[in-house]
This record gives structure tokens, sequence and C-alpha cells, in this order.
């Protein structure tokens, strides 16, 4: 349970701005900006935040999909930083990907049996009873019927066609599987049983699961360990437990709070707890010095603007509880960006 | 209740609107006999799957469906006193945009991209107010992006809606829908392209402005907990029906319909325990074109078949007093199941 499947750290991945007819390159887009994190065998990490954080480039990088600006990708002790495509072919085995849109990931020409069965032939798979059988046993273990082989994907539903994309990823009996945004394009109750599934499959098939989602109850239902992002980097990770209970940083306390929790009768109190952020997300392009929070925090003072606050561990916490930040946010504080406790009328 | 003038009419009344769509595959029967009604100052959820008739609803109440040829609007849907379903287009487009206005969910397809954020809002007030002069337009648009919180709404009037980000977008769209102060606000799933930070401060904002012009909202989301945060009264729809109505404490601490009772088996909260497994609907919702027969929930349905074959052949009537649910499942089972299967499981 302990030992490393992947490491990585300090990585980053700048996606060059270009301009004129040189393409010269004027700037980038600072997607991450270098990031410590294990995942370690057997688990589920989660990777949470807004939409520009960073957190579907830090899955492709996982993947290898992408090859880092910097930083290195070790796979199982192995060096996967750099590695050609071909190189890399044996290990796109052991990670595989389930990708958010469920329309656009599967080819429309093709059948859900060719779909499947791809990558047993890419990677040369012996399938004993016939590559059908193979892939029909897939269908059903991901509940879909097996005589459905032949049939294209615009005849299945949305929870339907995700299916596919995981009996898809299981076709190599893969250690690692990547999940980027893998319910939030589903209905609820179809989210809820594609959840269970990834669930059983793990507990049969000893799986580890990065699941990157920006909904922060699912991944705290399915994590063992959860990693907050912002603006390329992990601002504090921790296990799920004490990162829901006593959240340090406070764009935590913030992304939580704003989460609408379905009970009217808590809807007044969970209003005056709420930290309501200003503004948006600044660029990536160019972020904020020091602090990347520091211009929607209100805990910011001086130091956060010069200094960056490394992601390390604070004296009340549990070591496996890290936070970047200069001013965490400690048990029982009122925090001072709450709303007032009565709204004026 | 809406006969003579011993009782006034509610502000917004729907009476049995029926949607049905007729297309190359079948007749797709959208919404069936749908009623409700609803008070200035409040705000009403309407919950449902994809599919599941929340959005044509509101569509209909705005009388969008008209330019559709294949639309067979039936039913009654009285605003203010004044029927709409029967209403002269031109009648229905003074309407809307004035009384009656939508907050869409994707702002950057509602908008606009040739036209610049502020001349569009200009537009949308002096459509509705012929007299006003440019100058006066423009400052009533600059108040309005100032009221929903964009900062420099005077350098924002002219930027263009992809220079806006998500949040602001939003923002923008819900500055032009309440441009002439509506009575009636329709949010069609007003937050579901945004974060959650951007969500709340939007939710925040809806709210704010309900109690300062105290217009009547209807909001149509798949998230529960949304609709747990603003909504006075709840609708649950499958199928193109209502099947359960009550107020939203009643719907979310008793809920009376298997498939609510599945809706939030399905979410993981934050202010619970972490639960082992999710407890959701098994299948899929159903086409709209070929319903089941009897009650349209059956086949996913649990407890279908437990008294008889009522469920499968015969629709539940929306029943009760003031929390209403169409279940064939007589009351003191539901209250036993969910106390005994459901509750434990949430």
């Amino acid at each position: 349970m302990s030992e490393n499947l992947l490491e990585v750290s300090g990585l980053q991945k700048h996606f060059p701005i270009t301009k004129g007819l040189f393409k010269r390159q004027v700037g980038a887009v600072r997607a991450v900006d270098g990031i410590d994190l294990q995942v370690r065998a057997g688990e589920t990490l989660g990777l949470v935040g807004e939409s520009g954080c960073g957190k579907s480039t830090t899955g492709r990088l996982f993947s290898r999909i992408l090859e880092p600006t910097g930083g290195k990708i070790i796979f199982e002790g192995q060096d996967i930083s750099h590695k050609s495509v071909s190189q890399m072919r044996p290990l796109r085995r052991d990670v595989q990907m389930i990708f958010q849109d469920p329309y656009s990931s599967l080819n429309p020409r093709h059948t859900v049996g060719s779909i499947v069965a791809a990558p047993l032939q890419i990677q040369n798979i012996p399938t004993p009873q016939g590559t059908k059988k193979a892939v029909q046993e897939l269908l059903e273990l991901v509940g879909l019927n097996p005589e459905h082989y032949n049939r294209y994907p615009h005849e299945f539903s949305g929870g339907q066609r995700q299916r596919i994309g995981i009996a898809r990823a299981l076709a190599l009996r893969p250690k690692m599987i990547i999940a980027d945004e893998p319910v939030s394009a589903l209905d609820v109750s179809i989210q809820a049983q594609v959840v269970n599934l990834l669930d059983d499959l793990q507990r049969e098939f000893d799986l580890t699961y990065v699941f990157i989602a920006h909904d922060l109850s699912v991944v705290r239902h399915i994590s063992d360990r959860v990693a907050v992002m912002y603006l390329g980097k992990v601002v504090e990770i921790a296990d799920r437990v004490d990162l829901y209970k006593n959240p340090r940083h406070p764009y935590t306390v913030a992304l939580m709070s704003a989460v609408p929790v379905p009970d009217p009768a808590r809807r007044d109190r969970a209003q005056r707890e709420r930290v309501l952020l200003t503004g948006d997300v600044p660029s990536p392009i160019n972020p904020p010095s020091g602090c990347r929070f520091r211009t929607r925090c209100w805990k910011a003072q001086d130091i956060c603007a010069t200094e960056e606050p490394p992601l390390v561990v604070r004296a009340q916490d549990p070591d496996s509880h890290l936070t970047a930040c200069h001013f965490p946010v400690v048990d029982d504080e009122l925090v001072a960006g709450r709303r007032p406790a009565a709204t004026p009328a | 209740m809406s006969i003579g003038s011993a009782t006034p009419r509610p502000y917004l009344e729907v009476k049995d609107l029926t949607v049905r769509f007729e297309t190359d595959d079948g007749i797709v029967q959208a919404v069936s006999e749908s009623s409700f009604s609803l008070e200035k100052g409040q705000t009403l959820g309407i919950v449902g799957e994809s599919g599941s008739g929340k959005s044509v609803t509101s569509l209909a109440v705005l009388g969008l469906h008209r330019t559709r040829s294949n639309a067979k609007v039936s039913g009654e849907i009285w605003l203010d006193d004044q029927e709409l379903v029967t209403a002269g287009d031109e009648d229905v487009r003074l309407l809307r945009g004035g009384k009656m206005a939508m907050i869409f969910q994707d702002p950057l397809s509602a908008m606009h991209p040739y036209f610049t954020v502020g001349s569009q809002i200009v537009e949308a007030y002096r459509v509705h107010h012929p007299g006003v002069n440019k100058k006066a337009a423009r400052e009533r648009a600059i108040d309005m992006l100032a009221r929903v919180g964009i900062p420099q709404p005077e350098r924002r009037f002219n930027d263009y809606a992809h220079q806006f980000s998500g949040g602001m977008r939003q923002r923008a769209m819900i500055a032009m829908a309440l441009v002439n102060d509506p009575s009636l606000l329709i949010a069609d799933e007003p937050t579901t392209a945004l974060d959650v930070t951007v969500q709340a401060q939007i939710l925040d904002l809806i709210r704010d402005l309900q109690e300062e012009f105290g217009s009547a909202v209807i909001m149509i989301t798949h998230d529960l907990g949304v609709v747990a945060e603003l909504a006075d009264e709840v609708l649950v729809m499958y199928g193109g029906k209502i099947i359960e109505k009550g107020p939203a404490l009643d719907v979310f601490q008793s809920p009376q319909h298997p498939y609510t009772w599945g809706l939030l088996g399905s979410m993981p909260r934050l202010d619970r325990e972490i639960r082992d497994r999710l407890t959701p609907v098994k299948g899929s919702p159903p086409s709209l074109i070929n319903l089941p027969s009897g009650c349209a929930f059956h086949p996913r349905c649990p407890y279908a078949g437990r008294n008889g074959d009522r469920s499968f052949t015969e629709v539940p009537e929306l029943r009760g007093d003031r929390h209403k649910v169409a279940c064939h499942l007589p009351a003191e089972d539901r209250t036993t199941i969910f106390q005994q299967d459901v509750l434990p499981n949430l």
C-alpha cells in the first residue's frame, strides 16, 4: 500500500504562446508549474481544483500523453519523463486513461467491439479464446450487454458510453487508471452507478486511480488522498478525512464552503459560513508573484507577495497533510472572509 | 381555486401544461399535464435529469415554442392574470424580456459574439422602453453591470462576450435579463458551467437581486444542492411529469417518491459521513417517445409491483396536501421504507 507507483518531482508543463510568421515565442501558459506528488500503489489520489488550475494537464503528464517541460516522472522506478512514443508503448499497458466526454472520446465510425479490442491489437495481446470473447467479457465486466458488441457508440446513452470507455481502459489490465472528470458529464443517478463501478473494479483488479474532478463531494467519496490545485501548483494534500475536516489552505477552505449542501434546513448556516472569493482566477500566463492565491486571499500579507510558501507539514497536522501557505487556517478560526451573520436587508 | 374573484390567481399559474413534439420517430411527450404556481418573491426549484421535461416547461412559459411548428402546447399558463398559451405572438413578445426573462446555461452561446455586451443590454432595454434615448439606456446598462458585480462597468460595457470570463459572462447575462425589472425570472441551469466558487457568487447574486426586486424565480437544475440553497418550493420531474412537489424543507427531509430517494442516494454529500457505497437508481431515464406504461418510473423502481400490478398499468396521480407525490405506494409504506431502507443510506 505504501510503495509509490508513480512519483513526480518539480513537474512543469508550459505551453508556448507564439506570434507572427516565424512563431516567435512571446510567452507561455504555465499550466503545471512545479508539482511534487506521489501516487501509491492501490490508492486513489483525487486531484481537485477549478477550471484552468492544471489538473487535467497533470493527468496527461502522468500518463505521458504530454511531455513535461521540466521535472521528472518516475513510474515504477523508471524515469519516463522524456521517453519517445515507441519507448513508451510497452508502458502504456500499465497506465490507461478514462476521459470526461463519452461523446468525443469514442470513434463514431467504429463498433464498440473494435473500440474495446483496439488496445489488445495494438499491444499484440494474445487472446486465447479469440478477441471477440475477450471483449465480450470486458463489456460484461462493466455492466454492458455483451451482445451489443456490434453496435456503434451513438446507440448508447451517456452512461453506457462511459462504461465503454472504462472497458477500453481495462482491456490491458493496467496498474493505474487516470480518470479525467469521468462522471461530470453524466446525470446524477448515472454518475453514482459509474462511481460504484469504478469502486468495484478497483477492488477486483487492485487498480490505482488518479481521479481528476472539480466536484469535491465525488472526490471525497472516491479518494484515499486528495490534492488541491490552484494555478498550476498543489496548495494542499492530505488524507481525505483529514483534508475535509481540517482544511488548512485558505483556498481549500473557500472551495469547500462553496459546495451547496442538499439540505434546506442548513441553508442559513451554510451561507453564514461561506467564504466568498472575489474576482477570478488570475491568468496562468502571468501568475502572481509569491503565493499565487494571494490576490484572492483574505489572509494575505506582505510576505505572500515576495516569498512562495513551500508545501510542508504544519505543526498540528499528521505527516500526510501538507500545506503551501504562510498563514494556514487553524482549528476553529473565525474566517474573516465570511459574510456577516445577519445579512443586511 | 381560480374560479371567481374571491381567491386571487397566483402570480404565475400553470395548469395541465402539455408539450408534445412531432418528430419522424414518433411523438415526443416532453411535458404531460404539469400544474404548478408561483408567487412574487418566491423561488420554485425544478429538479430532474436530462430529458425529464424541466427545460421544456420553462421554455413553454416563455412561449419560445411558438416558432417551432412541430411543437404542440396545450393547457393554461397565467402570468399576472394574462393567459399565455392562447395569447397572440405579439403579446407574448412584449412580455418576453420585459415582464419575464430568462438566464440560460451557456452565456457564450446566448450572447451574440459580434456585438459588445453593453450594446446587447442596451438593445434589450430599448426594445421594451421605446421612448428612452441611447444615452439613458447606456447609463441603465452600466448601472446593471455594476449591480451584478462587474468591476469597471464603463470599460467592460464595450467588451465582447469572449473577453469576459465564464463567471463574468454569466453576470452580464443576469444583468441583461434583469434590465427591464422582470417580475418572473427563469434560470435554466445558470451555474452548471461554472466552478463552485463562482457558482456560490452567482447564487448569492440571484438571491440578493430577488430580495431587491421581489421577482418570482424559477430555478431549473439537476443539482439538488443548488435547489436546497435557493428554493422555497421544489418540483421533481421524471419522464415529463411532476412526480413530487412540495415545500423545499419537506421534500428534502421526508422525500416521498422512490425516484427522489434515488436522486438523494446518488449524491455523495459533504455534510454527511463518508459512505461506503452510493445507492443510485438502477437503469437509465426513459425515452420520451415511448414512455413505459403505468408509472413511468416502474422499470427502475425497486418497489414496483409491491401492491399488485397497478404500477404497470395505471398512471399514478399527483396527490397530497401541500407536499404532493405521484406514487402508487400507500403513504404508510412509503414512510416505513424511507425510514428503514432509504434514510440510513443517505
